[in-house]
């Protein structure tokens, strides 16, 4: 009797056994969120430390050009304008994506419109070599092919914007492809189905349907390759010429704000006034990144709704 | 110009662009091993580099990319299979959960660099470990765990349901079915996500710059004991992994054959990531088989 009781009211051993896989996993996950809290916490605690501790004033972070951060200007104040390099990121970034998106479009549609065997054969492994090449050899690349025809063509270094275009055009390119056909694949059959029936041609029902139809799924395939394109490190900092200057032109050198932290923040001494303001350099990237995030979700509802 | 001329030259025009990406990447590789295979020999691949002379090899390097792959998957492999089992098969639809993968998928967006500053900040400056292997695996952890969470969650969310419901039927509890019957389904789609995340940490530098240091110091290759400080297990020591090398001798080395160096580096780079890719296809078809005992796909 007792026996039977004591069973009934405790726990089974698939119970516990539940309980207990409950519990690892519950903690990995856990890992994660503390993880991703803490690098925000982090990069953001470091990233304002030059507006509350060092007192510049975010407006002239965001609005002056000049970056010297060890240095002070004819007013006593620092010369900490990151406005130079928040431009040339954009810059490259919005360029990178303008070329690649044509690319990207045209294998995704080859891929899975024209001819959707033989195509996606091919081309699949394509874009995951293209996905595999780290991003210092694309950067090597773009040193010795790239910026040399440059400076054959227009003179100069052969460094500066262009070629971080071109050398971050080809890395985003399979990002943003591997989405687009993402979307063109989830487009219902019917779409294309019911155009054909009206007698569209399939470039009429292409241009017409079906990326109409997936409008909202390319335009954050576009914006993942932006989001990467934005944070690229080496590939850039490899071909910009890294010197803060505002950029005249596609071939000057200039300075990303990935490019000026990863060659800078190794030769200034953690606390001071020219460290805290590369780690605001790092805390506009993180920003930007979640900006990026939010925009990628804000389509992704919209394209939900319609 | 008629709907079916249109059509035609349409076609055509992709196909051209096509063809561009295509060429685009052929270009590439050749490039790379045209440039590079002349440079590699048994000596290049065998010696240690040198910093201000030519004729430096990349032994210690590609040593230092391997262990530190290792040393990332054995932190990153369990983490990243309880949060997809977590995600997949316990988590029910709620606002936690929402967050959660919100949490997974910011931490993929956010920029390599940013994720290894991180790890400065954190192990090398805060917790004192130094420019060292350790704080390199972890800062590679977690530039690698949302990838790898996501594609191991993929191979689990491929097994069907009846699966799950075969084994509950069985008596058996979740956890259980879990270990026994899903994990060992999505075997294959695990492995493959693993080899081709190792291609990925592989070829990573910016995240290891200022976490796994610059430098190459003189290793012991025949001390085991990985406490010792100059034993080449030894996790705590500086170490300069290939990709690092490649970066560091194109911008600020004075080495005099930075050029054939990173040429030779990129063409190991690349066959080693080829030889990933061209695993995670064999292997993840071979479980593939041998679990299902079916022989087409």
């Amino acid at each position: 009797m007792t026996s039977i009781k004591q069973e009934l009211r405790h726990a089974s051993k698939a119970t516990r056994e539940d309980v207990f896989g409950k519990v690892i996993t519950y903690c990995c996950v856990a890992v994660i969120a503390v993880l991703v809290i803490s690098i925000l916490y982090f990069i953001a605690s470091r990233g304002i430390a030059t507006f509350t501790v060092n007192h510049v004033s975010l407006w002239s972070f965001i609005s002056q050009t000049s970056w010297n951060p060890g240095l002070l200007d004819a007013h006593g104040q620092p010369q900490i304008g990151a406005l130079a390099m928040m431009v040339t990121s954009f810059t490259v970034t919005i360029l990178a994506a303008i070329i690649a998106t044509p690319f990207a479009l045209a294998v995704a549609l080859y891929m899975t419109e024209i001819a959707p065997n033989r195509g996606a054969r091919i081309l699949q492994p394509v874009i995951e070599l293209l996905v595999g090449i780290p991003s210092v050899v694309y950067g090597f690349i773009g040193l010795t092919v790239v910026v040399p025809y440059i400076r054959h063509l227009f003179g100069g270094t052969g460094m500066g914007i262009l070629a971080g275009t071109l050398v971050l055009f080809v890395m985003i390119l399979p990002t943003v492809t591997t989405l687009s056909v993402d979307a063109l694949n989830a487009l219902p059959g019917y779409l294309r189905d019911a155009s054909l029936a009206l007698g569209a041609t399939r470039w009429q029902t292409i241009h017409k349907v079906l990326l109409r139809a997936a409008t909202p799924r390319l335009l954050t395939a576009v914006i993942f390759g932006m989001a990467r394109a934005f944070g690229e490190a080496l590939a850039v900092q490899m071909v910009i010429g890294n010197a803060v200057l505002m950029p005249h032109g596609l071939v000057t050198p200039t300075a990303t704000l990935t490019s000026q932290l990863t060659t800078q923040i190794g030769n200034t001494v953690m606390g001071t006034l020219p460290n805290n303001a590369l780690w605001s350099l790092a805390l506009v990237l993180l920003v930007m990144s979640l900006i990026f995030n939010l925009l990628i979700r804000f389509i992704g509802k919209r394209g939900q709704l319609s | 110009m008629t709907p079916t001329r249109l059509d035609k030259v349409a076609t055509k025009v992709i196909e051209v662009f096509v063809a561009c990406v295509v060429l685009i990447l052929l270009f590439l590789l050749s490039t790379i091993l045209i440039q590079g295979v002349p440079h590699l020999s048994w000596h290049f691949l065998t010696s240690p580099s040198q910093s201000f002379a030519a004729g430096g090899g990349i032994v210690d390097q590609l040593f230092n990319s391997l262990y530190l792959l290792v040393l990332t998957l054995l932190i990153s492999l369990p983490l990243a299979i309880g949060s997809a089992v977590y995600l997949n098969e316990y988590a029910s639809d709620n606002w936690l959960t929402g967050l959660l993968r919100t949490a997974i998928e910011v931490l993929s967006s956010l920029p390599s660099v940013v994720v290894g500053l991180f790890g400065y900040l954190l192990f090398v400056i805060h917790f004192h470990f130094g420019f060292s292997i350790l704080s390199g695996a972890i800062a590679l952890t977690f530039f690698n765990l949302p990838l790898l969470t996501r594609s191991i969650e993929g191979a689990l969310a491929a097994i069907s349901d009846t699966q799950r419901e075969a084994g509950l039927a069985l008596g058996l509890s979740a956890w259980r079915t879990i270990r026994g019957v899903i994990l060992p389904a999505a075997l294959p789609g695990i492995v493959t996500g693993v080899i081709l995340s190792a291609g990925r940490v592989f070829g990573e530098a910016a995240a290891l710059i200022y976490t796994a240091g610059q430098s190459a110091p003189v290793v012991n290759y025949t001390n085991w004991n990985p406490l010792s400080s100059d034993s080449f297990l030894n996790p705590m020591r500086p170490a300069e992994t290939l990709a690092v090398h490649i970066w560091k001798v194109n911008t600020e080395g004075v080495t005099p054959d930075a050029v054939s160096i990173s040429a030779g580096a990129s063409a190991v780079l690349i066959i080693v990531i080829l030889l990933f890719n061209f695993l995670a296809r064999l292997i993840g078809r071979h479980l593939y088989r041998k679990m299902t005992g079916n022989s087409n796909k």
